[in-house]
C-alpha cells in the first residue's frame, strides 16, 4: 500500500545513495564524539605505560639477581629485597588467609541466603561500601590503638589485619557479583533433586562461581600489597633481616622503599625505584593471572 | 466463526457467577468415574492414590494465582495439566514439591497430601519432599559437570555413594542417553544438545529414584526429533514413576497423559482455576465443560 505511490514520499528514492540533508552533518558530529572517546581511552593507557616506563627505567638498572637475593642494608641505601619481599608476601597472604574465607561467607550470605530485598543485606551492602571508601591510613590508626599499642610492637600480623580490613570490602563484593552470575536454574535444579541449601552451595554454586572468586580475591590481594599507609603506622621498626615471624617486626617492601627515598643519599632513589618496579611487576603478573583466570571460568560457564 | 466465538464468550460470564460451585461439581465427577472405566479398559487394579489436592489456593503476595482446586493423581499413570498461558499450570505443579517456597510473598490454603502426609505441614521437610519428588525444568539445566558427575551428584550428596557407576549408567538407561553418551561420560554436560540435556536432567532426577517426576513443559525449548524422544520416554517411565506433566502442547498431552486437567484463567478476577480433570480421552472427545471443549479444539487461545 505504501509501496504504491512513490510520489507521495517526501524524498526521492531513484536519487544515489550518497550522504544527504543532514546526515553529512550528523556524521561528523558521530565522528568528532567517536574521535573523543578513542582519545580518552588512550590517556587512560598512556598514564599506566608512562608510569610503567619510568618506574623500568629508573628501576632496571639496580635489578640484578642480588638484588632479589639480598636484604637491605641498615638505612635503606643499597642492598636488595629479600626479606622485605618476602615479609609483604607473608602480610599480604596473611591478610588474605583471614580476609578471603569472610569475604565470601559474607557474599554467601547476600546471594544465597538473605532474601531478595532483605533490610540487613542491604545494609551489609552499603557498610562494604563504605568500608571500602574509608582512608587506609584511618584502618592503620585503627590497628594501632587495637593490636600494636597494646603490644607495644610493631608487627607484621597487625599489618596483616589492618590489609584484611582492606581486601574485605573487595574480596565480598566481587564475590558476590560472580555468584550473582551463576545461573539460578542451577540452584532450582539442585533444590528439587532433595540435596539441602549448604550441600549445593559447596558442590555446585561455588565451583561454578569459583574462577571469580579467585580473580576477585587476588585483585583484592594485589591492591592490599601495595597499601602502604597501614604498615607504615603498624609495621615500620623492623630491621632489614630476614624473618619468618609474623608476630615481630617485619621488614615489608612499601616501608623499605619508604625509607629508602627518604634517605639523603641517592643511590637510596636507586633501591627504591628497584623495589617499586619488583613491586609493580610482581601487581602486574597478579592482575593479567587473575583476568586469565576469570576468561577460564566464563568459558566454563558458557560451555 | 468470529459469531460463534462471540457467542461463546458473551456465555461465559454467566457461567463465571457461580465459578466456585461449578469446579466442585467438575471434581466430583473424576473421583466415582475411574472404577467403571477400570473395568472396561484397563486390566489394573483400582489405581492407589498419590496427591490428595484439597481445595488448593496460591497466592502470591495479595494477588491469588491458583483458585481452589481439588483433584486426585493417580500412581504409575501420566497425570498432564494443561490451559494457556497465566493459567496457573506452572504455579500448580510447583506446589506439588513445595518449589514455590523460594518465592518471599508466596502462600497457600488448602492441603497438599501426599500418601496422606501434608506437604505444608510444619513438621514436613521440604527438602526430604523433593527426594521423592523430583522435577525437571522447562529449560535444560544441567550442572557445568561432566555426563558422570551431573547423575551422579545428587546420590552422592545423599549419602547413595554404593554401585554409584551402577547407579549412573541405569539412571542414564533410564533416561533413554546410555547409548549416545557411554563413551564419553568425562565430557562436560554443556556440549550435549538441548534433547539430550534435557534427558541428562531426567536421567540426573531419577537417579535418586524419586516416587513422583514433575515435568514443567519439558519439550517446549526442544525441537520435534527431541521431544518425541522425550515422549517415548514418558511411556516407559510411567510403569516406574508417576508423573505429571505440564504442558503448552496438547497433542502433546494426547499423546502421553492417562489422565488430563484442564486448568483456565478466570477472565473477570485474573485467577488460575481447574475446569475440568477426566480420563485424557474424555478430556478431548468428550469434555463436559464447553470452556475445555473450546480450548482442545483450538477455538480459544
Amino acid at each position: 500500500m505504501t509501496s504504491a505511490a512513490p510520489s507521495e514520499l517526501p524524498y526521492d528514492p531513484t536519487a544515489p545513495l550518497t550522504p544527504s540533508g543532514n546526515l553529512r552533518r550528523r556524521l561528523i558530529v558521530s565522528r568528532i564524539t567517536q574521535g573523543m572517546a578513542v582519545a580518552a581511552a588512550f590517556i587512560a593507557v598512556a598514564a599506566l605505560a608512562i608510569v610503567v616506563f619510568d618506574v623500568v627505567k629508573s628501576g632496571a638498572s639496580v635489578l640484578s639477581i642480588d638484588f632479589l637475593i639480598k636484604d637491605p642494608s641498615q638505612y635503606g641505601v643499597g642492598g636488595g629485597i629479600r626479606s622485605t619481599i618476602i615479609g609483604s608476601a607473608i602480610i599480604v597472604g596473611l591478610g588474605a588467609v583471614i580476609a578471603v574465607p569472610i569475604g565470601v561467607l559474607i557474599a554467601i550470605y547476600m546471594t544465597e541466603f538473605a532474601r531478595p530485598g532483605s533490610r540487613i543485606a542491604g545494609l551489609l551492602r552499603m557498610g562494604l561500601d563504605l568500608l571500602q571508601g574509608v582512608p587506609s591510613i584511618v584502618i592503620g590508626i585503627f590497628i594501632l590503638g587495637l593490636i600494636t599499642e597494646p603490644r607495644h610492637q610493631d608487627t607484621g600480623f597487625a599489618g596483616s589485619v589492618a590489609l584484611a580490613i582492606i581486601m574485605l570490602p573487595l574480596v565480598a563484593r566481587s564475590a558476590q557479583e560472580v555468584l550473582r552470575l551463576v545461573p539460578s536454574p542451577l540452584r532450582e535444579a539442585s533444590d528439587a533433586l532433595g540435596v539441602d541449601r549448604w550441600r549445593s552451595i559447596i558442590t555446585v554454586v561455588l565451583p561454578t562461581g569459583l574462577g571469580g572468586i579467585v580473580t576477585g580475591s587476588i585483585l583484592a590481594v594485589a591492591r592490599a600489597a601495595g597499601e602502604t599507609a597501614p604498615l607504615l603506622v603498624n609495621d615500620s621498626t623492623a630491621a632489614p633481616h630476614l624473618t619468618f615471624n609474623p608476630f615481630g617486626p617485619m621488614p615489608n617492601v612499601p616501608v623499605q622503599i619508604l625509607t629508602a627515598s627518604e634517605a639523603l643519599n641517592p643511590a637510596g632513589f636507586a633501591t627504591a625505584w628497584g623495589a617499586a618496579l619488583v613491586l609493580l611487576v610482581l601487581i602486574l603478573i597478579a592482575n593479567v593471572g587473575a583476568r586469565f583466570l576469570l576468561a577460564r571460568s566464563r568459558r566454563k560457564l558458557t560451555g | 466463526m468470529t459469531e460463534r466465538d462471540r457467542d461463546v464468550t458473551s456465555s461465559v460470564p454467566s457461567e463465571d457467577v457461580v465459578p466456585r460451585q461449578r469446579i466442585q461439581t467438575t471434581d466430583a465427577v473424576p473421583v466415582p468415574a475411574p472404577a467403571p472405566r477400570t473395568d472396561g479398559a484397563r486390566p489394573e487394579p483400582a489405581r492407589a492414590t498419590v496427591f490428595d489436592i484439597r481445595d488448593l489456593s496460591v497466592f502470591y503476595g495479595s494477588k491469588k494465582a491458583l483458585d481452589w482446586t481439588s483433584l486426585k493423581i493417580y500412581r504409575n499413570l501420566v497425570t498432564a495439566v494443561i490451559g494457556p498461558s497465566g493459567c496457573g499450570k506452572s504455579t500448580f505443579i510447583r506446589s506439588l514439591n513445595r518449589m514455590n517456597d523460594s518465592i518471599p510473598s508466596f502462600r497457600i490454603e488448602g492441603q497438599v497430601l501426599y500418601h496422606g502426609h501434608d506437604i505444608y505441614a510444619r513438621a514436613t521437610n521440604r527438602v526430604e519432599v523433593r527426594r521423592r519428588i523430583g522435577m525437571v525444568f522447562q529449560r535444560p539445566n544441567p550442572f557445568p559437570k561432566s555426563i558422570y558427575d551431573n547423575v551422579a551428584w545428587a546420590p552422592r550428596n545423599l549419602g547413595l555413594k554404593s554401585n554409584l557407576d551402577e547407579r549412573v549408567e541405569r539412571a542414564l538407561r533410564g533416561a533413554a542417553l546410555w547409548g549416545e553418551v557411554k563413551d564419553r561420560l568425562k565430557v562436560s554436560a554443556l556440549s550435549l544438545s538441548g534433547g539430550q540435556q534435557q534427558r541428562l536432567c531426567i536421567a540426573r532426577a531419577i537417579a535418586v529414584e524419586p516416587d513422583v517426576l514433575l515435568l514443567d513443559e519439558p519439550a517446549s525449548a526442544l525441537d520435534p526429533v527431541a521431544t518425541a524422544s522425550i515422549e517415548d520416554l514418558m511411556h516407559e517411565l510411567k510403569h516406574r514413576y508417576t508423573i505429571v506433566i505440564v504442558t503448552h502442547n496438547m497433542q502433546q498431552a494426547a499423546r502421553v497423559a492417562d489422565r488430563t486437567a484442564f486448568f483456565s484463567l478466570d477472565p473477570q478476577e485474573r485467577v488460575g482455576t481447574l475446569v475440568e480433570y477426566n480420563d485424557t480421552n474424555v478430556i478431548f472427545s468428550n469434555p463436559a465443560d464447553t470452556r475445555t471443549r473450546d480450548y482442545v479444539t483450538g477455538r480459544f487461545g
